[in-house]
């Protein structure tokens, strides 16, 4: 071992190197898509958008950057100071935490580990305690109300979330990611990509599972936690300055994540969509993959009006749910009709069957009665 | 390496139990409780076991410590209040403490050499739960439909 440096060394300074990475990385990204965001919102609503700072407005993220860190920090004085300065850093570290876990490219996950999507969700999970201790620490009604709503939804949506995974992971026979990239490698013809989005439970399980992504990160139409009609910004009322600009930055990172997440469950991960593009370096994919699921985030958001709360929930418990039970069960039968044109049949009808029978119970439109309030009569 | 990983985890464990027991706040000593969940679950990572790890987060911290906030939140309105010592509290810990101290004193340690243990991987831990442990798992899931099923009751309409 002489003339190399000492193991912990080695460990440590490759362990800097990915954060180092992916931090640059991301927050580039995140700089990007703000501006991109509010460009894409502008030509959905007929504007221009930003377009002061620099060639087509490109610099504006830095102009709010320089904005938010300039700003007066202001802490309520009935605040509980130290929860109220924690959440924030936080949220942001769990956000970024969950980014370590995704393949980008050929051998290149930031974190190895054989439960990966395990780590995600756990990871992810601890977001709804600090959601709280943002509420909680701001000492402001509207703050907790705003956590409140949403803890609610990520609760709900929590379940669905993971148990649309589980068809994957149980196709796969393994949590790691890197081997549930690998189970989707294979093509047929040459150009029929086996992605998992390509099955019948595979692509009710994508929608689903990108349903509750938006709800997961706070996105409209689901951004009810913010509200800010109502509840003037959720549990995030009291922040300012560059606090808040943490909060902002967790949102979009959680919705990267989210996203990559579903990049590498049902979209192939960093493979090509067909087999004489895998020239292409594979990072360069799965950063493609990722822009298409963003932009159709940007997209909704200028398309859909926001929900009801109680809407949310009714949506999450009576629908979304049985449908997540569905997969499984049409994954099941996917697996043992031999994963050929029959299996492909067979899920198909489970899932049609299943939604069909959902949509009959579920339809409101023929009761005809005059309208009932609960709460303002 | 190994041993400055397990007594930085230990001081900060320790130091955040011994925070949640004397902190004057109730959600103060509840968040103080979810940090020392996040400090064992760190153990457990340590001593290579990444499964029960990951789960320990994923429960206590996503579920029991969102548990214990709410039901503060919920049914106290003295959150903001200070509490007193609990000298009860007190007694009871160093019992359960000299219990296990004794226990395990007692018990032999049995000598293994590392070349026995296999690494438990997911894979294992997933077959074992669906060959051996399979009826405890399936009561378990019994058990928290039942728990579903009476949360559904207790919050549903009463028509009147």
């Amino acid at each position: 071992m002489s003339g190399r440096a000492p193991d912990w060394l080695v460990q440590i300074i490759s362990s800097l190197i990915n954060i180092v990475a992916l931090l640059g990385v991301f927050l580039t990204l995140f700089a990007l898509i703000s501006v991109l965001e509010r460009k894409i919102l502008g030509r959905m609503q007929n504007r221009y958008g930003p377009n002061r700072v620099g060639p087509f407005g490109l610099f504006q993220p830095v102009a709010d950057g320089i904005k938010m860190l300039i700003k007066e920090d202001i802490v309520p004085a009935r605040a509980d100071k130290i929860v109220h300065f924690l959440a924030p850093v936080l949220i942001a570290a769990a956000a970024i935490l969950t980014l370590g876990v995704i393949p980008y490219g050929r051998n290149m996950t930031p974190f190895t580990i054989d439960g990966g999507i395990l780590f995600f969700f756990a990871v992810g999970s601890a977001t709804e305690l600090m959601v709280f201790m943002a509420g909680w620490g701001s000492n402001n009604k509207y703050s907790m109300l705003g956590a409140m709503r949403a803890i609610a939804q990520m609760i709900s949506y929590e379940l669905p979330l993971i148990i649309t995974v589980l068809p994957v992971v149980m196709i796969v026979g393994s949590l790691n990611p890197d081997k549930i990239v690998g189970a989707q490698a294979a093509y047929s013809l040459g150009f029929i990509p086996h992605w998992f989005v390509f099955t019948p439970w595979g692509a009710t399980a994508f929608i689903l599972f990108f349903v509750s992504g938006l709800v997961e990160s706070n996105r409209t139409p689901f951004d009810v936690p913010e509200g800010e009609s109502e509840i003037v910004a959720g549990h995030m009322t009291e922040y300012s300055g560059f606090k808040y600009a943490t909060f902002f930055m967790a949102e979009y990172i959680g919705m990267f994540a989210i996203s990559g997440l579903g990049v590498t469950l049902f979209l192939g991960g960093w493979h090509a969509p067909v087999h004489f593009l895998e020239f292409i370096p594979s990072y360069v994919w799965f950063f493609v993959k990722l822009s298409i699921l963003l932009f159709v985030y940007i997209w909704l958001r200028g398309t859909l009006p926001r929900t009801r709360i109680d809407q949310i929930m009714n949506f999450a418990w009576k629908f979304m749910l049985p449908m997540a039970f569905t997969c499984v069960v049409a994954a099941a039968v996917w697996h043992y009709t031999g994963r050929g044109l029959r299996g492909w049949l067979w899920s198909l009808a489970v899932i049609a069957a299943v939604y069909f029978t959902l949509s009959i119970l579920l339809d409101t439109r023929r009761k005809f009665a005059p309208r009932t309030y609960r709460f303002a009569e | 390496m190994s041993t400055v990983a397990f007594a930085v985890i230990a001081i900060l464990t320790l130091a955040a139990a011994l925070a949640a027991a004397t902190l004057q706040k109730l959600m103060h000593a509840a968040l103080s409780f979810a940090v020392m969940f996040v400090g064992i679950s760190a153990f457990f990572f340590l001593l290579g076991a990444e499964f029960v790890g990951l789960v320990q987060i994923f429960v206590y911290i996503g579920a029991v410590a969102v548990l214990i906030v709410f039901t503060i939140l919920l049914t106290r309105d003295d959150t903001g209040k200070v509490r007193s010592f609990n000298w009860g509290g007190v007694i009871v810990a160093i019992a359960v403490f000299v219990g296990l101290v004794w226990a395990i004193a007692k018990t032999k340690s049995l000598p293994l050499t590392p070349s026995q243990i296999e690494p438990i991987t997911v894979q294992r831990i997933g077959e074992l739960l669906m060959t051996n442990y399979v009826w405890p798992l399936q009561c378990v899931g019994v058990l928290l439909t039942a728990a579903l099923i009476g949360a559904l009751i207790l919050v549903m309409e009463e028509k009147s």
